[in-house]
C-alpha cells in the first residue's frame, strides 16, 4: 500500500464509519428484500439511528451482554453478529441464528452476549437487569446493556427495572433511543416527563447526547461504561435521534409531516461521520473503499441467505424444551 | 427418615440445592430477612448470605424478567411469588421470554429458572389470594409445571425443578405448608413428568394433584366402605403430565374421574379428559367426570369457601356417577 497509517483519531472515525456503514447497508438491503416479498412478516429499520447502536457498541467488550428491542438490527450487527446467519434468520432459513423460528424481532447470538431482540416493548430491561446481576454475582467484570425506545418509558416494567438496578447498584447501561415516535404517536403525547427526569427519580446517573453524532455517543458510552465497570452502578444514556423510515417497512407515515422526515434526513449520522473523517484527514478513496467493501460483504450475505434451505417442521420440536438429562442423586 | 413439615421439606431442598450449586440464587419479596411470608426460606440468608438470598422490591414483573436474564447469564435463579394470584404480573417474563427463549433463539440458550408460588384456598384469603391458575401456565409451550402433594415430593420436585435446564413453575398449596410427612435422610430429586399411584384400586381412576390428593384418598376410603376400590393417581407434574400412567390405570378400571381445586372449566381436567377420550376411548365404560370449583372467583367467607372447594363427598358422588 505504501501509505502511512492515518492518525488514531482518523482511524477511530473510520472504524465507527465502517460499523455504521455495515448497519446501513444491511438495513437498506433488508428494506429492498422486504419490498420484493423475500422477507416474511414485518421489519423495523433503524436507518438514521445507526450512531446509537454503533457508538454504544464501541464502548463494549465481546462478553458484555446486550438486550435489544424490535428495532434491533443495528444493535445486533454492531455487537458483532455474523452477517450470513443474520440474513439467513431474517429470510426465515434453517441455518439462521434462530433456525428460522425467530426472524427480525428475535435475532440473538449468545456467543457475543447478544441476548436477543425482543418483540415486547420494555421487556429487554428486566432481562438486562438480571444479566447484570449475574455479572455482578459471578464477578465476570462484564456489564449488561439494554436498548429501548422512548415508547418503552411508559411501560411499568421499565420503572421496576430502573428502581431495582439502582437499588442493587447493578452494572447495567440503559440506552434510551429517543427517536421521538412510538409507532404513529409522538413521544410528547405519551410521556408526562422525559427520560432524564425519570432517571433522576430513581437517583440514577443520566446522560443526554446527540444520538446522530457517533463520536459523541461513543464518548458518552465510554464514560458511562467505565463508571459502571468500576462498580458505580447503572446509568441511563439518552440518545436523541430521529426515525427516518416508517415504524415498519410499508408504513406510509401519513401521520407525520414531511418536514420532520426531511430534518431527519439532513441530520444523517453517516454523512456527518464522513464529513468529520474527511475533515480529520481521511482520504475520500478510503471512504469509498469502505463503502465498496461493505456492499460486497452484504451482497455475499444476502446471496448466502437466499440460497439457504428452509427449516423443516420436524426439527422445530427439538428446542421447545432442553434435552432431558440425568437427575443428580 | 424423619417427620417434617411440607414447608420445611422445601426449605431443605433449597438448602441442598444451594449447597450443591453456587449458581443457585433466591429472589423474592420478604424471602431473606423475614424468611418468607410462609417461612419457607427461613435461615437461608444466614447460610448463604445477602448476595444469594435477596429481598426484592414489590416488582414481580422485573424480578421474574431479571431471573430470565440471570438464567441466560449463568445463574440458576429461584423466584418466589408470594401468592400465585400475583403471577398475572409476571406473565410477560414467563410466557413471552422464559418459555420461548430456547425455541425462539434456535436452541442457543436455556433458561434454567424456577418460580415458586403458592396457590389454593383453605385460609379464607379471598378472591385475589386463593386462585389456582396452573392451567394458564401448563398451556404455554416451553414451561414446565409441577405441583407436589406430599412432603417427599415437596423436596424431590423442588430439587428436580432447580436442576432442570428449562423454566419450571413449582406450585405449592398454601394449606399444605404445615402438613407433616416423612422425608428420607438423604432425599433425592424425582423426575419431572412421572405420576405416583397414591392408592391402588380396580374400579375407578381418580386423577388429581396437590392438596386434592389427600381429599381424593379420603374419598377412596369412603368408597371402599361401599366396596368400590379407587385408583388414586397423584400427577405431581402437570406439564408434562404422565399420560401413560393415567391410561394404564384407565385400562384397569375403565372409569375416570379428574379432580382439581381450580375451576372445572378449561382446566387441567379438561385436557386429561380430552386426551383419554381420544387414546382411551375403547377403555371407557362411562363418561369421564370432572370435579372442580364452580365457575366463579374463590369466595372469602368460610361457609362460601368450604362450599366452593371440592371435598371428599363431591369426589365420592362423581365416582358413583360413573358406576351408575
Ligand atoms: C408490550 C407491547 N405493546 C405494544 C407493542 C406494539 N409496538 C411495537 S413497537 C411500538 C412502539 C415502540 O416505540 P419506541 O419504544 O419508542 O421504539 P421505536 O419503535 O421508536 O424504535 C409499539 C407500540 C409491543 N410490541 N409490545
Ligand atoms: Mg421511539
Amino acid at each position: 500500500m505504501g501509505r502511512t497509517d492515518p492518525p488514531s483519531a482518523t482511524s477511530q472515525l473510520l472504524e465507527l464509519y465502517r460499523a455504521m456503514r455495515l448497519v446501513r447497508e444491511a438495513e437498506e438491503r433488508l428494506g429492498a428484500l422486504f419490498a420484493d416479498g423475500e422477507i416474511p412478516g414485518f421489519i423495523h429499520l433503524s436507518i438514521g439511528q445507526e450512531a446509537v447502536s454503533v457508538g454504544v457498541a464501541a464502548a463494549l467488550q465481546q462478553h458484555d451482554t446486550l438486550a435489544s428491542n424490535h428495532r434491533g438490527h443495528g444493535h445486533a450487527i454492531a455487537k458483532g453478529l455474523d452477517l450470513d446467519r443474520f440474513f439467513l434468520e431474517i429470510l426465515g432459513k434453517r441455518d439462521g441464528y434462530c433456525r428460522g423460528r425467530g426472524g427480525s424481532m428475535h435475532v440473538a447470538d449468545m456467543t457475543v452476549g447478544m441476548l436477543g431482540a425482543n418483540g415486547i416493548v420494555g421487556a429487554g430491561l428486566p432481562i438486562a437487569v438480571g444479566s447484570a446481576l449475574a455479572h455482578k454475582l459471578r464477578r465476570t467484570g462484564h456489564i449488561a446493556v439494554v436498548f429501548f425506545g422512548d415508547g418503552a418509558m411508559a411501560e411499568g416494567v421499565l420503572h421496576e427495572s430502573l428502581n431495582l438496578a439502582q437499588l442493587w447498584t447493578l452494572p447495567v447501561l440503559f440506552v434510551c433511543e429517543n427517536n421521538g415516535w412510538s409507532e404513529f404517536t409522538e413521544a410528547a403525547r405519551q410521556l408526562a416527563t422525559d427520560p432524564q427526569r425519570m432517571a433522576a427519580a430513581y437517583s440514577m446517573r443520566a446522560l443526554q447526547v446527540d444520538g446522530n453524532d457517533v463520536v459523541a455517543v461513543a464518548a458518552a458510552a465510554r464514560m458511562a461504561v467505565a463508571q459502571i465497570r468500576a462498580g458505580e452502578g447503572p446509568c441511563l444514556l439518552e440518545c436523541k435521534t430521529r426515525r427516518v423510515r416508517g415504524h415498519y417497512e410499508g408504513d406510509a407515515q401519513k401521520y407525520r409531516d414531511a418536514g420532520d422526515i426531511a430534518t431527519a434526513l439532513r441530520n444523517d449520522p453517516l454523512v456527518r461521520c464522513e464529513v468529520q473523517a474527511i475533515a480529520a484527514g481521511a482520504p475520500q478513496e478510503t471512504i469509498d473503499a469502505i463503502k465498496a467493501e461493505i456492499a460486497d460483504r452484504v451482497d455475499a450475505a444476502v446471496a448466502t441467505a437466499r440460497s439457504g434451505a428452509p427449516p423443516a417442521p420436524v426439527d422445530a420440536f427439538a428446542d421447545v424444551y432442553s434435552p432431558t438429562h440425568e437427575l443428580p442423586s | 427418615m424423619s417427620e417434617v413439615r411440607f414447608g420445611q421439606a422445601i426449605n431443605r431442598a433449597l438448602i441442598d440445592a444451594m449447597t450443591a450449586d453456587p449458581s443457585v440464587i433466591l429472589l423474592g419479596e420478604d424471602v431473606a430477612r423475614p424468611g418468607g411470608p410462609f417461612g419457607v426460606t427461613r435461615g437461608l440468608l444466614d447460610k448463604f448470605g445477602p448476595e444469594r438470598v435477596r429481598d426484592t422490591p414489590i416488582s414481580e414483573a422485573a424480578i421474574t424478567g431479571a431471573a430470565v436474564g440471570a438464567a441466560m447469564t449463568g445463574l440458576r435463579p429461584i423466584v418466589e411469588i408470594m401468592f400465585m394470584d400475583f403471577v398475572t404480573l409476571t406473565m410477560d417474563a414467563l410466557v413471552n421470554q422464559a418459555a420461548k427463549a430456547r425455541f425462539m433463539f434456535g436452541g442457543q440458550s436455556s433458561v434454567p429458572m424456577v418460580v415458586r408460588m403458592p396457590h389454593g384456598g383453605g385460609i379464607n384469603a379471598g378472591p385475589q389470594h386463593s386462585q389456582c391458575l396452573e392451567a394458564w401456565l401448563a398451556h404455554v409451550p416451553g414451561l414446565k409445571v409441577v405441583c407436589p402433594a406430599t412432603v417427599a415430593d415437596a423436596y424431590s420436585l423442588t430439587r428436580a425443578a432447580i436442576v432442570d435446564d428449562d423454566p419450571v413453575i413449582v406450585i405449592e398449596h398454601k394449606a399444605l405448608y404445615a402438613a407433616k410427612g416423612e422425608l428420607a435422610d438423604s432425599p433425592t430429586a424425582t423426575p419431572i413428568g412421572r405420576a405416583r399411584i397414591a392408592r391402588e384400586g380396580r374400579d375407578a381412576t381418580i386423577v388429581t394433584y396437590g392438596a386434592m390428593v389427600s381429599v381424593a384418598l379420603a374419598a377412596a376410603v369412603e368408597l371402599a366402605q361401599d366396596g368400590v376400590e379407587a385408583d388414586v393417581i397423584d400427577l405431581r407434574s402437570l406439564q408434562p403430565w404422565d399420560e401413560a400412567t393415567v391410561l394404564a390405570s384407565l385400562t384397569r378400571t375403565h372409569r375416570l374421574i379428574i379432580c382439581h381445586e381450580a375451576v372445572e372449566a378449561f382446566g387441567i381436567g379438561a385436557e386429561i379428559a380430552a386426551r383419554m377420550a381420544d387414546v382411551g376411548f375403547d377403555e371407557l365404560d362411562a363418561p369421564i367426570v370432572r370435579v372442580g370449583a364452580p365457575f366463579m372467583p374463590p369466595p372469602f367467607a368460610k361457609t362460601l369457601e368450604d362450599w366452593y372447594r371440592p371435598d371428599a363427598a363431591k369426589i365420592v358422588a362423581a365416582v358413583k356417577k360413573t358406576m351408575s
